[in-house]
């Protein structure tokens, strides 16, 4: 029995959620801890963290990032633990592309304050004051980190080896990874997205799909969907073309359309685009025969007007991954 | 990419910090709780649609996302001018206990519990879960994951997801629930109830029948007396699904109860330059500071407070353990209610009395004869323009507030969130440890864990910074004297 090899988890700018698909493999822990040595998150940030630096480089073997990247914190977390870890494994919608927390590059940090801390509905702010880096307060000067401009994914600061989709993972998922590193097999290669296949959801979903024709979006307070049909042909924007599976179709499941959690599909380059080319090849083009151009322009904009906020839609837990990735003004 | 750069300072670990200032005698001047982050939720939901929201603002946190949730969809409800069916409503409620039993299971068994069944003495590295699993066996251990896995997999039914679920609608719920189905969450709820018993007896045995830790309980280091808060129903009952929010003085007597609506008559948020958080407190009364008593604008929202402002619970087992708390905490009936325990230790116990209700209230809800009613949704009309909904989350009330466009899309967005209410309590507990083990400059060694206990009992739920299997928390001291000088750090290590 040689040293158990040692495995972390560490969240950024998280929810947690992370952290409790790890606990969600139930009595597997039990097999996790007689397999690994398991540094979770605070026992890493409480070793002192020269301790850390005094580590010797890949001495952790795997570590499990989860969160996005929104402040200096985060991101000398990240450059820490990629010299200390042999495989760095980005953990989750926010660290694989930003997950929803990437929504806020949707506006400015002087944005973020203002409506926060001034213009907010319960707020009781008469100098208009915000956190600030350095406070000197009666006792002493008081420090907080600074927030960034823009919230970025994991890979977009330091080099990542894998990716783990999934807002969160699904517990099966980290179980196949857990299993699949105890056999001994041969690392998939690097850049590759792991306990996952290469389905789509709309693949995994289970409800009976035919030719699509739309004529009107809907959304879901909208219509009670019919339970057997795919919920796009109802007219529901679902996002399971263009987002990658690993989940099972969960969301369909419950009659709630997929909302891209799991992030591109294999082979797609951005999810966003993806659905949009998908959605123009299947609004129903019938009407349009004879049509003036006019009369099409009004048809297709009447379509659409049910897609009141195309980013936060299509890009709901990708933004920083997103080709267009910030407002234009 | 424009990127703010800044000089390196301290280091933040973990995502809360304390700092301690010193006088020149060396006893606590001040201390300070920091929450280093902020994600903007309030602001980047501006723009969205409204029925995005239950799926949003779940992932403010995972381990209550279904708080969040909840809250939303109820805020929908109220924002889409919908009253959902009753079977809808049980269905929810249902989902929701669930969920309640799940949370409370693990901080008492993974989280908070430890200090007390491990021992406040114990080294940091026997004080969590596996320690637990030690000192009262591996069975135990096998049924904590079999409760919390028995309870996700309800949630996944009924939500959808194990972890950010997915089924709230305005007017009602995605997915309703067969017999079959029905009758494997009321073997859960039966299962549930069992195991809240035992998690009782065991808290009995080992916490209540032992002086020293009943000595801590009600020592004055952990006691406060402020504002309370909970949701209580028609007959004054602790709910945490839907009700009235009823504030009790620190004397026990009713301060004010309103509907969860007009709560911005009755909450405002105070901003500090030092935090990222901001720090709620009663409008009426005013921020004072952080100070205790009933002319401080402070008040705290727990389970303790929950029970606090109620008058008795809605399910009979609950009741009569509802009732021996406040009994062996010495608590008096005043025109027929108890006053308030103030020992913020009995939160612990509070705790396990709403894990109690909540799976005595899940099997109400299994074996409701309208709970496998394949209606569970009505078609909203039109869109108000704004929308406001409250849960009880099981850190403390919990509060969305949306206002949108004609077509439902964000314009404003308001959450208070249930730890958010006890951050100015949380700061004054962790102030009051210092002050009790910090003298001339000597810091006790017991510091760190009466600080943690402190911390821990209010179960705080800052971005989850102290929700984590072995149950430990991050948790970095900085002492400084009045010229700024660091004097000494400690950290958990």
């Amino acid at each position: 029995m040689g040293i158990k090899p040692k495995i972390a988890m560490y969240w950024a700018s998280s929810c947690g959620g992370c952290e409790i698909s790890l606990a969600n493999i139930h009595d597997k822990l039990l097999d996790v801890e007689a397999n690994f040595n398991l540094i979770f998150c605070p026992c890493l940030v409480d070793t002192k963290l020269h301790d850390i630096e005094q580590m010797s480089d890949k001495d952790i073997f795997i570590t499990f990032f989860n969160g996005a990247i929104r402040n200096s914190d985060n991101e000398e977390m990240a450059q820490l633990l990629r010299k200390k870890s042999r495989i760095l494994i980005a953990y989750g919608a926010c660290s694989k592309d930003g997950g929803i927390p990437s929504l806020s590059n949707l506006y400015s940090t002087e944005e973020h304050f203002k409506n926060i801390y001034m213009d907010n509905l319960t707020v009781d702010n008469p100098f208009r004051v915000t956190p600030k880096i350095y406070t000197n307060v009666e006792e002493g000067q008081l420090t907080l980190p600074a927030l960034y401009e823009t919230v970025r994914s994991l890979d977009q600061v330091v080099d990542v080896d894998y990716y783990m989709p999934g807002c969160p993972p699904e517990p099966e998922q980290l179980i196949n990874v857990l299993d699949f590193i105890l056999s001994g097999g041969a690392l998939p290669p690097k850049g590759s997205r792991i306990g996952v296949g290469k389905t789509t959801v709309c693949e995994e979903c289970k409800r009976i799909k035919h030719d699509k024709k739309i004529k009107k979006f809907c959304r879901t307070w909208e219509i009670i969907p019919d339970k057997k049909t795919c919920l796009l042909e109802q007219g529901l924007i679902c996002m399971g073309i263009a987002t990658s599976g690993g989940c099972g179709g969960l969301c369909p499941e419950v009659n709630m359309p997929c909302i891209g959690c799991y992030g591109a599909a294999e082979g797609v380059e951005d999810q966003g685009a993806k659905m949009i080319s998908a959605l123009g090849s299947i609004i129903d083009i019938e009407p349009l025969k004879g049509m003036s151009e006019d009369k099409i322009t009004e048809y297709i904009r009447n379509i659409l007007k049910d897609i009141p906020d195309c980013a936060g839609t299509f890009y709901k837990f990708g933004m920083a991954k997103a080709m267009v990735n910030r407002r234009v003004k | 990419m424009k990127k703010v750069t800044i000089d390196p300072i301290s280091r933040l670990e973990g995502h809360g910090k304390i700092e301690i200032f010193l006088d020149d005698d060396g006893n606590v001047e001040n201390a300070y709780l920091q929450i280093p982050e902020l994600r903007g939720f309030e602001q980047f939901v501006v723009g969205r649609p409204a029925e995005d929201m239950p799926v949003i603002t779940n992932r403010i946190c995972g381990v209550c996302p279904e708080a969040h949730h909840m809250a939303a969809t109820k805020a929908l409800d109220d924002l889409f001018q919908v009253v959902p069916n009753s079977a809808a409503k049980k269905l929810r409620e249902l989902f929701y206990s669930s969920f309640f039993v799940t949370d409370h299971t693990t901080h008492f068994y993974a989280l908070g519990g430890p200090d007390f069944i491990v021992g406040p003495d114990a080294p940091a590295g026997e004080r969590n879960i596996l320690g637990v699993i030690r000192k009262v066996g591996v069975d135990i251990g096998k049924q904590v994951i079999a409760c919390r896995q028995r309870n996700h997999e309800v949630i996944k039914l009924l939500g959808g997801r194990g972890i950010h679920p997915a089924a709230g609608l305005p007017g009602g719920w995605s997915k309703a629930i067969n017999e079959e189905e029905r009758q494997g969450i009321e073997k859960t709820a039966r299962a549930n109830i069992e195991f809240a018993l035992f998690t009782l007896k065991a808290f009995d045995e080992i916490v209540l029948k032992n002086s020293v830790y009943l000595d801590l309980i009600t020592s004055d280091t952990y006691r406060h007396e402020t504002y309370y808060m909970g949701l209580v129903d028609n007959s004054n009952r602790v709910n945490f699904y839907d009700g009235m929010l009823r504030i009790v003085a620190p004397n026990g007597q009713e301060y004010v109860k309103y509907h969860p609506c007009d709560y911005r008559q009755h909450i405002a948020e105070i901003v500090m330059t030092w935090t990222y958080l901001k720090f709620p407190y009663l409008k009426n009364i005013g921020w004072k500071g952080f100070v205790d008593g009933a002319s401080s604008g402070v008040y705290c929202a727990t389970p303790l407070s929950r029970l606090n402002v109620a008058d008795s619970m809605a399910t009979p087992l609950a009741q009569e353990h509802f009732e021996k708390m406040y009994e062996t905490l010495g608590s008096k009936k005043v025109n027929g209610r108890y006053l308030p325990i103030h020992f913020r230790l009995a939160t612990h116990w509070a705790r396990l009395i709403e894990l109690l209700y909540a799976a005595e209230r899940m099997l109400e809800l299994a074996t409701d004869e309208e709970i496998t009613c394949p209606d569970v949704r009505v078609i909203p009309s039109g869109v108000k323009g704004e929308g406001i909904g409250c849960v009880e989350a099981p850190r403390g009330t919990l509060t969305h507030h949306y206002l949108t466009d004609e077509r439902g899309i964000v314009a404003k967005a308001n959450l208070i969130v249930g730890t958010t209410n006890n951050y100015a309590p949380i700061a004054m507990s962790i102030k009051k440890a210092a002050q009790k083990f910090i003298h001339n400059g000597i810091v006790d060694e017991g510091l760190l864990n009466k600080v943690e206990m402190a911390f821990r009992l209010y179960d705080p739920c800052f971005s989850c910074a102290t929700h984590n299997l072995p149950g430990k928390m991050p948790l970095h001291i900085a002492l400084k004297n009045n010229s700024g000088q660091l004097l000494q750090e400690i950290r958990r290590d």
